[in-house]
């Protein structure tokens, strides 16, 4: 099994799933790039786009912390929301133009909420785990209060006139393609960092600290500092979508960060599979799209989200993909096998 | 003067704020559940209360008595119906708390499709007229709030300690293996507790109506989430300790209502959540348990 | 015979160990030393402290009063991962595999203490990554191979067998390369086949990694036919210490257990 692995040297099959994965990345960019551009997607669907992309990133980041670590976090909202706020006032106040601003921004946002990810992880997760839970939900609860309290953040009425990410001036479909460039990418970036350090030493760890704990500390593990991290990186990639959530709407409603977005968040990570990206990318999808479908249900969308929830969660409460992922270049090889007469050694996972 | 008074108020709220928390505690002392849906029950009976005395016009017992039975049964349905399978099978805690959330959930949504989202009003539950006490003056809900949960409250300890069931609920609660062993049958205990915990929520929720005569489908899970911090603070599985919590929480947001913070009252209570937790992760009552090596 | 020869180093120091639960001295005034190369049994009736030992010394709980030296420095307050990685490495009463990991991972998580590329490393795919990756990757390969389980390398850990779990277990805390392997019930569960060749398989590890062991074991002539030195625990205490053949003699161990069962 080990054969002629020469160290340093990237295997060479992973190296072509990695070209093929890319370059398919490209072609799907580009294709919506297009559609959007040419206006076969119209504004509409294009903020929809948006809007998937970012429940992506929340999805995948929460799932970090939920489905690999296995710690529930009910307060996600609440990190995405310091990122929201602090990307806004950054391009509000920071005099900077707004095509500079704006990634500072996001990386500010990113920051600013995975600081407040330390400052709630470090006590929070010594606790067990269903105290972490109410705990992240209390400090939802307390961003939102407290949003609602100041001044700066234009309080109950909300903050307003908060910059398009283009200058002023720009046509609405150079601006929808902006946004959907921006999403896109981080999101792709959001994927692939969660999955590379899912499957790095450090992710490991973390997946053994959902496993067993005490097994995991008595293998040499640091169960503190790993929870620690997962939980800031979960923290950060809040962040960051927030601020693009922000930028995207136009405005900030404080009472739209609550309890019941971190549930709908929760709701997709765990439909999705918890400890399966794949599966969270699906289920952000398709629940940012089928309400569109469902819009005169609008009044039973929460409601059935519960009875689905409720049902996932007795009869298959391993999700959709379970922890499973799908993997185009495993099917490719699997298929291709089957072709050559099923004569493949060693087996998929 | 007026800071007795407010301590009293906070009493008041505290003392349905215990009510709720016991709830929660027992849930917790018997099956390791957060029932998040707990706070949501409240919301039932206060409905309950509503259509009875709004809607169809009973006299005040009557309310009472239907808000009860029907919070003890709405608790154990949804238990039957969504927790045991998960409890018997011994399922990870994550997939526990995560249904019970989607119960609270699909309660809120259910009640405000049947109800709509507008509040209800459900005025003069209680007799309302000034008491004085000494130089004070209370309210005749207050009281009577105060009252009937201390009331309930030791009937609880005596069907607790005197009972055959009670005796049930505490020996599952320590050892729920070795209960089984010795013929306590955990799932009829479980139920029960359901039962006495919604129960209570329901008589919290018309002690609530009377002192905030305004009903909303989500009126449980803020109250909820308050109640259950007052039995985290008091320490989760202890019936003293939620009786202790309720009341410190009532009292810590009636005074920080009083020094003009209204606006920041829920994070105050967070806060203290926070930092009970911190300091003593059992709560003030709780007994330490370490997971076995 | 075998006591005199490996008499020389010792590794693992535990003096007036004693631990108090709410008045209970679950574990009075224990202390041993376990030498180089040395098997040595931990026995006594049920509830005498044996697996309450293993929690102190691999800093699960902190000892009321007492010293425990690894190598001669303290390990004393140290964290349970801090003292896994200084060499005492340990399995569980009641198997604790990484249920959902498949079979090499769990090891590979072992190892982790050893490997040194960041997280930034690991997420930008740096060469040290893949160069680390693949030198544990055989590394883990090797060790599933002492215990044959290279063939279950992928499968999840829970559909072992039984038997299988239990050496993927003791496999799994030879990853980090202990000085100390700590086995809480080894033949637990085990039939008399099994029983033996684990006997063997611990005679292997002791060859091939040079670990000092202390078992515990309710299994009599499996803790026999291994240790070269036996600590009788009973009540928290130490009753007798010595080779197999004094501690089967002496009549308080008898008194221990006839008069305990």
């Amino acid at each position: 099994m080990t054969k002629q692995k020469k160290p340093g040297l990237v295997p060479k099959n992973k190296l072509v799933s990695y070209a093929v994965n890319l370059v398919l990345l490209v072609a799907a960019y580009l294709l919506f790039f297009v559609l959007i551009g040419s206006g076969v997607i119209n504004r509409y669907t294009s903020g929809i786009m948006t809007t998937m992309f970012i429940n992506i990133i929340l999805t995948v980041s929460l799932n970090l912390v939920s489905g690999f670590l296995g710690q529930l976090v009910l307060g996600h909202a609440g990190f995405m929301s310091v990122g929201a706020y602090t990307a806004a006032l950054f391009t509000l106040y920071s005099g900077l133009p707004i095509t500079i601003a704006f990634p500072i921004g996001i990386v500010l946002a990113g920051v600013v909420a995975a600081v407040f990810g330390v400052i709630i992880g470090v006590p929070a997760l010594r606790l067990r785990g269903d105290y972490l839970a109410i705990i992240t939900l209390g400090f939802g609860e307390i961003i939102r209060v407290i949003i609602l309290a100041c001044d700066f953040t234009g309080g109950a009425k909300g903050l307003r006139g908060i910059p398009t990410i283009l200058p002023q001036g720009s046509d609405a479909t150079s601006l929808s393609l902006a946004k959907y460039s921006y999403v896109f990418w981080l999101a792709v970036v959001t994927v692939v960092v969660i999955w590379a350090f899912v499957r790095s030493r450090h992710g490991r760890a973390v997946i053994a600290i959902r496993e067993d704990e005490i097994a995991a500390e008595a293998s040499g593990v640091h169960t503190t500092y790993y929870k620690l991290f997962a939980f800031v990186m979960a923290a950060f990639f809040a962040g960051v979508a927030g601020s693009l959530y922000a930028h995207h709407i136009g405005v900030l409603d404080p009472s739209k960060f609550n309890f019941d977005y971190s549930v709908e968040i929760l709701l997709m990570a765990v439909l999705g599979g918890l400890g399966s990206i794949t599966g969270s990318i699906i289920a952000a999808i398709v629940l940012t799209i089928l309400p569109e479908f469902l819009r005169g249900f609008e009044d039973y969308r929460m409601l059935i989200y519960a009875v689905i929830l409720i049902i996932v969660m007795l009869f298959k409460p391993s999700g959709l993909m379970g922890q499973h992922e799908f993997s185009l270049s495993r099917l490719v090889s699997r298929l291709t096998a089957k072709r050559a007469g099923g004569a493949k050694q060693g087996k998929g996972e | 003067m007026e800071f007795l008074t407010q301590i009293i108020n906070g009493l008041s709220q505290g003392s349905i704020f215990a009510l709720v928390a016991l709830g929660y505690s027992m849930v917790y002392g018997i099956t390791q559940l957060i029932n998040f849906a707990h706070g949501d029950i409240i919301m039932v009976g206060a409905y309950a209360t509503y259509v009875m005395l709004i809607l169809a016009g009973t006299p005040l017992w009557a309310a009472i008595l239907a808000a009860v039975l029907f919070c003890a049964v709405v608790g154990v349905v949804i238990e039957q119906v969504a927790y045991q399978r998960l409890l018997n099978k011994n399922a990870p805690r994550i997939s526990l708390l995560i249904t019970a959330i989607g119960v609270s959930m699909l309660l809120q949504n259910l009640f405000q499709l049947i109800f709509k989202s507008d509040a209800k009003s459900v005025s003069n539950v209680l007799p309302s007229f000034p008491v004085p006490i000494g130089p004070l003056e209370i309210s005749s809900v207050t009281l009577i709030t105060i009252a009937t949960s201390v009331v309930i409250m030791i009937l609880l300890q005596l069907l607790v300690k005197k009972t055959r069931i009670g005796k049930a609920m505490r020996a599952t609660s320590e050892d729920a293996g070795a209960a089984k062993l010795m013929g306590v049958s955990s799932r009829n205990t479980i139920a029960f507790t359901f039962a006495v915990g919604s129960g209570l929520a329901a008589v919290g929720a018309v002690l609530y109506v009377g002192a905030y005569p305004s009903i909303t489908p989500y009126m449980g899970s803020l109250l909820g989430l308050k109640a259950f911090v007052a039995a985290v603070l008091g320490g989760i599985g202890s019936i003293p300790g939620a009786m202790i919590g309720g009341l410190l929480i009532g009292v810590a947001e009636s005074l920080t209502k009083a020094v003009g913070l209204s606006q920041i009252t829920d994070a105050v209570v967070f806060g203290i959540l926070i930092l009970v937790l911190l300091i003593k992760p059992t709560g003030l009552l709780g007994k330490n348990i370490k997971e076995k090596v | 015979m075998a006591e005199s020869e490996k008499k020389s180093v010792p590794v693992l120091e535990a003096e007036n160990l004693s631990i108090v639960f709410g008045g209970l001295h679950a574990v009075d005034d224990v202390h041993f030393t376990l030498h180089e190369n040395q098997i040595m049994g931990l026995i006594g009736p049920n509830g005498a402290g044996k697996t309450t030992v293993f929690n102190l010394l691999t800093g699960v709980y902190t000892p009321t009063t007492g010293q425990i030296k690894l190598d001669g420095r303290s390990i004393l307050g140290k964290k349970t991962y801090q003292i896994t990685k200084m060499g005492v490495a340990r399995t569980f009463q009641n198997i604790r595999l990484f249920k959902d990991m498949s079979v090499l991972d769990n090891v590979r998580v072992a190892m982790n203490q050893k490997m040194n590329y960041s997280a930034l490393a690991g997420i930008l795919g740096l060469p040290s990554y893949w160069r680390e990756e693949a030198a544990v990757e055989e590394k883990a390969m090797d060790l599933l191979r002492v215990f044959h389980l290279e063939g279950h390398a992928q499968d999840r850990a829970k559909n072992l067998p039984y038997g299988q779990q239990r050496k993927l277990e003791i496999a799994r805390a030879l990853a980090g390369d202990p000085k100390v392997l700590l086995l809480d019930e080894p033949a637990a569960g085990m039939n008399p086949t099994e029983t033996a060749e684990l006997m063997e398989t611990i005679e292997l590890i002791r060859s091939r990694f040079h670990v000092a062991i202390l078992l515990i074991e309710h299994d009599m002539s499996f803790v026999m036919g291994i240790c070269e030195h036996l600590v009788v625990l009973d009540y928290g205490r130490i009753i007798a210490s010595g080779t197999p053949e004094e501690v089967r003699t002496n009549p308080k161990v008898i008194t221990a257990y006839l008069g305990g069962e």
